[in-house]
């Protein structure tokens, strides 16, 4: 168990220094920074002596390991574009980002476990097929569109949600929630729909996929023949042993989800750090662009990492050769 | 080898008292489907009176299962019964709904499944699929339950039942783990038992004595047992009577010391050859050449002939019925007139 925590934990520092080189090879490679925070007029020993204070005259290696140490410690440097420290600015939009991803994945559990159940016991009826097949859509349907329909429908025509923003916030020390106030809430709902869409097709034909082999278990067929009500079959102990796989899915997606969201967040100007990257990328900021890529890699990575160690430790073999 | 049961075989009671445990006439069970209809069983009748044991034998695929699926209300569609009338206890259970089906199974019939490893639900304890089974059918309240659980446990044999009850199934070994699915059969009292070769996938060592353990129990409490195996040697330690089926079929029944002592039907003599301490006395026909034929693929007449040693032209003209023969039943011309 030790060892597989240590080769599982050292594989995961591995790809983050991996993903670290990429995110600074884009500031070797990308315009040169002293160009980019000072302007034109700036002397050439002005120049110089920013070279100096960047540490950009010291060796290849020296530059990368300061800056993994630095990211390390959060530290990702000053933005070009408003001279604030980066990590305040991701910290600022790491909250709205955060909250959209959650309530997605709330909504794509609530739907899609059911939906999964119904499609598979009700396997061959009209609505199951339907759904199925509307499942397909789903799953292809390009986010951005869905986001724009979505506006169209509720709030150009209907005018129910807001088309964008995150509505009224609360502030809660440095976290800023839009979960505690009603229009907080109602902005929120579209661009956490159109986000969960996809989501909620995966959690419904991976539950559909695990409820069909479930089923086929003896200990169904027993309970069945112990006289187990159908509906308590189905949900008591056919469901609880598909969750397994379930919350694996839901724990990996969370960081595809957070990728995702920066298409969201562009179509609904919601002011997370998907768009907070999409506004970088348009000033060249990339001091930001650096950090978003190292950030949303770790949250990537540690989940991974997480949901493989907690397999470890439920899986029951384990447990029986730990005692 | 365990012989505690003999003496219980003759305390079932006497028929006409109670109504037969199962009554089986005419059940037929079909696969419909595109290229034809399958017909896995044809036909056949069974009786098991209150506390009997009968014996099911057959090869695989004779439809032994099928049978037992049925009386359970159990058969994955398209299976389904095309024809027949199933009563347990007196009721008649087989054009009953879903719903009343439900409270059937567990309380008039219950069920043990061949693999023990399989037929618990590895997320929850014993005790807690007991407590469920019980308080399903019994209405007690959790409490109650639980002690009737852990008095079940006790009676199946599981040592320390008071702890065991708390146990998840991958802490029972194979052997206990059916002893625990023999308390969840017996939980609400049923009437009947279907047992699907309850020993098959358990070791050899343990094999009797859960057998032994199923024939006490079901003597004590009255139970009516539909024994599926494909395990002469089975049949002679626990059965009152047996019934032989080939291709879907029932070819021979009658009581267990005379059916092993002179068979009526050919194929009956043929899987004799699978009890060892009988082998000597049937030295001819130790094992049956061919195998049973596929569904869609069962010749006219008898459908044993292609293997019968004795077959003769009638055979494969006509279809021989059951018949009295002997202390029993058998399907077969020699027993009616010759097979010419
Ligand atoms: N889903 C199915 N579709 C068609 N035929 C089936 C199906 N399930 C079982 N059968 C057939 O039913 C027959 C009886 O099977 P079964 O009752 O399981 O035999 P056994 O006596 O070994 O228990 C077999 O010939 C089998 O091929
Ligand atoms: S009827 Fe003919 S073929 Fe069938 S078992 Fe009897 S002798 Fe053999
Ligand atoms: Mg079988």
């Amino acid at each position: 168990m030790i060892a597989f925590l240590i080769k599982r934990i050292a594989n995961a520092m591995l790809v983050m220094l991996a993903v670290a080189f990429f995110a600074f090879m884009i500031f070797r490679f990308v315009g040169d920074p002293v160009e980019m925070m000072l302007n034109e007029q700036a002397t050439q020993a002005e120049r110089a002596d920013l070279r100096a204070k960047l540490g950009l005259e010291d060796g290849f290696l020296v530059q990368f390991g300061r800056f993994v140490t630095n990211a390390a410690q959060g530290d990702f440097g000053i933005s070009y574009r408003n001279q604030q420290e980066v990590i305040g600015l991701i910290a600022e939009r790491f909250p709205a980002t955060f909250e959209l991803v959650i309530v997605a994945t709330i909504i794509s559990l609530a739907v899609g476990i059911p939906l999964g159940v119904v499609t598979a016991i009700r396997r061959g009826a009209w609505y199951s097929e339907a759904l199925q097949f509307l499942s397909i859509i789903g799953v292809s349907l390009p986010s951005f569109v869905v986001g724009i329909v979505l506006i169209l429908v509720f709030s150009v025509t209907l005018g129910l949600f807001p088309a964008f923003g995150r509505g009224e916030t609360v502030q809660i020390g440095w976290w800023s929630t839009g979960l505690l106030t009603e229009l907080g809430r109602a902005a929120i709902l579209l661009p956490a729909v159109s986000l969960s869409l996809f989501q909620i097709t995966l959690v419904m034909r991976l539950v559909r996929a695990e409820m069909l082999e479930v089923l086929r278990a003896d200990f169904i067929k027993f309970a069945r023949a112990r006289g187990v009500p159908a509906r308590i079959v189905h949900f008591r102990h056919a469901l609880r042993n598909c969750l397994m796989p379930v919350v694996t899915m839901t724990a990996m997606q969370i960081g595809n989800l957070i990728a995702f969201a920066l298409i969201t967040e562009t179509v609904f100007q919601w002011p997370g750090m998907g768009l907070l990257f999409i506004q970088a990328v348009t000033f060249v900021d990339i001091p930001v662009m650096a950090a978003y890529l190292c950030i949303v890699s770790f949250i990537f990575v540690a989940l991974n990492t997480m949901v493989d160690i907690a397999y470890a430790v439920i899986d029951p073999r384990l447990r029986g050769a730990n005692g | 080898m365990m012989h505690e049961t003999r003496g219980f075989r003759d305390r079932r009671p006497e028929a006409g008292e109670a109504p037969p445990a199962l009554e089986v006439r005419g059940l037929t069970v079909e696969f419909p489907s595109r290229r034809g209809t399958l017909t896995a069983v044809e036909d056949v009748s069974l009786s098991i009176a209150p506390g009997e044991v009968l014996g099911v034998v057959g090869e695989s695929g004779a439809g032994k299962s099928m049978t037992g699926l049925a009386v359970l209300g159990l058969l994955e569609p398209p299976g389904r019964i095309a024809a027949g009338e199933i009563r347990i206890g007196g009721r008649r259970v087989d054009d009953l709904p879903d719903r009343e089906m439900e409270r059937v199974r567990g309380r008039e019939v219950g069920a043990i499944f061949q693999d023990p490893l399989t037929s618990l639900n590895p997320l929850f304890t014993a005790g807690a699929q007991l407590v469920e089974t019980i308080r399903i059918h019994l209405g007690l309240d959790r409490r109650a339950a639980r002690e009737r659980a852990i008095a079940l446990l006790r009676e199946v044999g599981i040592p320390a039942p008071e702890e065991r009850v708390d146990h998840h199934p991958h802490q029972f070994s194979g052997g206990m783990r059916q002893r625990v699915v023999i308390a969840l059969a017996l939980a609400a009292e049923p009437r009947l038992i279907i047992a699907d070769e309850p020993t098959t996938a358990l070791d050899v060592s343990i094999q009797a004595q859960i057998t032994a353990l199923l024939r006490r129990l079901c003597d004590e409490h009255g139970t009516g047992v539909m024994l599926v195996t494909h395990d002469m040697g089975v049949i002679a330690e626990t059965a009152d009577r047996v019934a032989v089926m080939y291709a879907g079929r029932v070819v021979e029944v009658g009581p267990v010391a005379e059916v092993l002592r002179a068979p009526r039907h050919p194929y009956t003599r043929g899987l004799m050859g699978s009890i060892p301490a009988l082998r000597r006395r049937v030295p001819k026909l130790t094992q049956i050449d061919g195998s049973m034929p596929r569904l869609n693929a069962i010749p006219s007449g008898c459908s044993f002939n292609p293997r019968c040693p004795q077959a003769g032209p009638r055979c494969r003209r006509e279809r021989p019925a059951l018949a009295a023969s002997g202390a029993g039943l058998a399907a077969c011309w020699l027993e009616q007139g010759g097979v010419e």
